[in-house]
């Protein structure tokens, strides 16, 4: 009796230890999550804090003569006469309306400096595409010279103002009091390419550019590696030689993919002769490197299709062939998928091999085709970030939400699929 | 401290010293003569001839030189201690081995007077003639119907709707699983209890109409009220197929088979009609495992 007192103690002391031990490891696993947590939080405020400007455009709503006397402009149906004519005039008179005393040269080249420069592009096609409105006043909506845009969303923080003029500010003051400047929804953003002043660049010619890029890498990459994996995984012969491909397969899912750009470079440019900064470039490039990730993610999702069900499908006399095709594919597929689109999510948010591809060039147009200049996400963000002006950096921290959106959407999509498709299991 | 070690050894003790009682009188010393098999081995006009059989797992020998032969429209049971190699053996019938790399099946296998393991022989072919149930329930993860119409679709056994439909109410029906499925044909086969599964898995063995069918320890999974339903349909399906069953139950061996043939260490020891196996067996290791002294 006394022996089995003592046994129960010496147990219940340990238990004590035991326990504590145990509540001390959920602290780590907690403090780990939370710090975890923390971190994405402060990461996400920062670029949302930053970025949300991004999302806003400033206009500036003037009633414009289309005077041809002063724009020099008789005929508009004339392409000599538009390219002579000069467009910046009526907008200085459209704004002189509101400042008659803004006469002298100093005054009217600040007085220009509230519309944005691509304002004047804005009459002349305009003009280009209805001549017939010449002589008449039309009420339009510009977008607003940067610095003004800047000083409008940052209203509150004077170190946004130094560019402009103490006089300007008035003006824009002013023109805000009269409700001819005015913010709404970028929809610039998402309907432009980029361009080299900052409210007049877009993010849509990049969006394209990761979707053909996406495309192309999903095209080569998905059917390349599942067949590899299938080959790997139920045909291949336990040899050496596969021994080493196994190897090669994990050790090139390590490697650096600045490296995969340089083969790029070398191989499809150089050797090749394909042209530089298109997305098929870049996609051939994504898909090497997103390659390996499929196949091993793949591979194992092939694995765990339990063995009784090729047996069953075995026995009753179903070739190799059909095994594959009819039992283990289906089964794996969920596995494949998810894998897949992590790879594409990777690939998505890389940066490095395009820059050696030449995907980093400065492009305006919207991309059209898989063999036209692009630029993708990553890169358009790198790209902005790298830009001094306040505009820019705004337009980055805008561009990283979205590349967000498009990785935890597609991350989203990853766990949708592997819900829906195990539910047959 | 002290105490508790010595209660502990001398209780450690005490199932050793029976242990010891227990394989005193074991036969020990018996000795199994290789390629000797007590009893009645061989039939007249039989389905399977195996001669001198031997399988090799890389450098063991899993199976030593059995001959042996299986009757037309006989239900013979392999008993035996596990690892014995009564499954092995029974894969060997419709080449389920051929998957595992390093076993090789040497000696001659014949079905039907045609060799099993010639090279130019079609596996696909042997085994649509060969059926297996395995173990452990295997249903496909598909509907009832589909599993049953599986077999028949990838042999072109059906060309139309109402054939196929025909074969896989038959099949239930000889399964005997008819009337419980035949409302939720579509319903998925995973979702059925185990006994029901593995009854499923006849159904689609003998779908394609096999001349034999393998069982490798069909009710080891299953409680004993779908065990007795397996073992009725045994008895059913015996009238038409051949049918080779593994088992560890001796009842159910007994219950089932005409024949039993009894494994030891990879050596046929003994095959005798089934109630002179249980009754009176002639080799001792037979008799040993029979009354539960080992296995």
């Amino acid at each position: 009796m006394t022996d089995q007192r003592s046994q129960a103690e010496i147990v219940r002391q340990s238990l004590k230890r035991r326990y504590r031990k145990e509540r001390r490891f959920r602290f780590y696993g907690i403090a780990a999550i939370g710090v975890a947590l923390l971190s994405l939080v402060i990461l996400f405020t920062d670029i949302i804090g930053k970025g949300y400007t991004g999302f806003i455009k400033t206009t500036i709503t003037l009633d414009v003569v289309l005077d041809g006397e002063v724009m020099y402009l008789q005929d508009a149906a004339d392409p000599e006469q538009l390219d002579m004519a000069d467009f910046q005039a009526p907008i200085i008179r459209a704004l002189q309306q509101y400042f008659p005393e803004a006469q002298d040269r100093r005054d009217v080249r600040e007085l220009s400096r509230l519309a944005g420069s691509y304002a004047s592009n804005q009459v002349r096609d305009l003009l280009k595409a209805q001549p017939e409105l010449l002589g008449t006043t039309q009420t339009l909506e510009f977008l607003a010279h940067d610095s003004v845009s800047v000083y409008v969303k940052h209203a509150d923080n004077p170190s946004y103002s130094i560019r402009l003029s103490e006089q300007q500010q008035r003006w824009v003051d002013q023109l805000v009091a009269d409700g001819v400047i005015d913010t709404a929804f970028n929809d610039v953003l998402f309907s432009r390419g980029d361009s080299r002043e900052p409210s007049n660049a877009g993010i849509l010619g990049a969006i394209v550019g990761s979707l053909l890029t996406m495309v192309v890498t999903l095209v080569i990459a998905f059917p390349v590696g599942v067949a590899a994996a299938i080959y790997l995984e139920e045909f291949a012969p336990q040899n050496r030689i596969t021994d080493f491909i196994e190897v090669n397969i994990n050790n090139l899912a390590a490697v650096p993919s600045i490296i995969f750009g340089l083969l790029g470079l070398a191989v499809f440019i150089g050797l090749f002769g394909m042209p530089r900064s298109v997305p098929v470039v870049g996609g051939l490039v994504l898909a090497l490197m997103t390659l390996p990730t499929i196949i091993i993610s793949s591979r194992a999702a092939i694995k765990s299709v339990p063995p009784s069900i090729r047996e069953a499908a075995e026995g009753i006399g179903a070739s190799k062939m059909q095994v594959v095709l009819h039992h283990v594919l289906p089964l794996a597929m969920p596995g494949m998928l998810t894998g897949s689109i992590i790879g594409m999510a990777q690939a998505l948010g890389e940066t490095a091999p395009l820059l050696l591809i030449g995907m980093v060039a400065f492009i305006v147009e919207v991309p059209d085709g898989f063999f036209s200049s692009a630029t993708v996400l990553p890169v358009q963000i790198y790209l902005w970030a790298g830009s001094a002006e306040q505009g820019f950096v705004e337009l980055a921290s805008a561009g990283i939400m979205v590349l967000l959106t498009f990785l935890i959407s597609m991350n989203a999509l990853a766990i949708w699929l592997r819900k829906r498709l195990e539910r047959r299991w | 401290m002290n105490t508790l070690n010595s209660t502990i050894t001398s209780e450690a003790n005490l199932p050793e010293e029976t242990r010891a009682q227990k394989y005193d009188d074991k036969p020990a010393e018996t000795v199994i003569e290789e390629g000797r098999t007590v009893g009645k081995p061989l039939a007249s006009d039989p389905k399977f001839k195996l001669r001198n059989v031997e399988v090799f797992y890389g450098e063991a020998r899993a199976i030593k030189n059995i001959s042996l032969d299986i009757g037309r429209n006989e239900v013979i049971a392999f008993i035996g201690p596990s690892g014995c190699g009564k499954s092995t053996f029974l894969r060997c019938l419709n080449r389920m081995n051929d998957s595992i790399d390093i076993c090789r099946v040497k000696g001659s296998l014949q079905l039907d007077d045609q060799d099993i393991y010639d090279p130019k022989r079609d596996v696909v072919e042997l085994r649509a003639r060969v059926g297996m149930v395995f173990q452990k329930p295997n249903p496909f993860p598909k509907s009832i119907y589909d599993n049953v119409a599986y077999g028949p679709r990838i042999h072109g056994l059906a060309n139309r709707k109402s054939d196929l439909d025909d074969i896989v109410e038959s099949s239930l029906r000889k399964a005997g699983l008819w009337d419980e499925v035949k409302d939720r044909l579509d319903a998925s086969a995973t979702g059925m209890s185990g006994g029901q599964q593995q009854r499923l898995c006849i159904a689609r063995a003998i779908a394609v109409s096999p001349e034999v069918v393998l069982m490798d320890e069909p009710c080891s999974a299953l409680d004993p009220i779908a065990t007795a339903k397996v073992e009725e349909l045994i008895a059913e399906l015996s009238a038409s197929y051949t049918i080779v069953i593994v088992t560890h139950s001796m009842q159910q061996a007994a219950r089932v088979s005409n024949r039993t043939a009894y494994f030891h260490l990879g050596h046929l020891v003994e095959v005798n009609d089934t109630t002179k196996v249980f009754t009176s067996p002639e080799h001792e290791l037979t008799e040993s495992y029979i009354t539960g002294r080992f296995g």
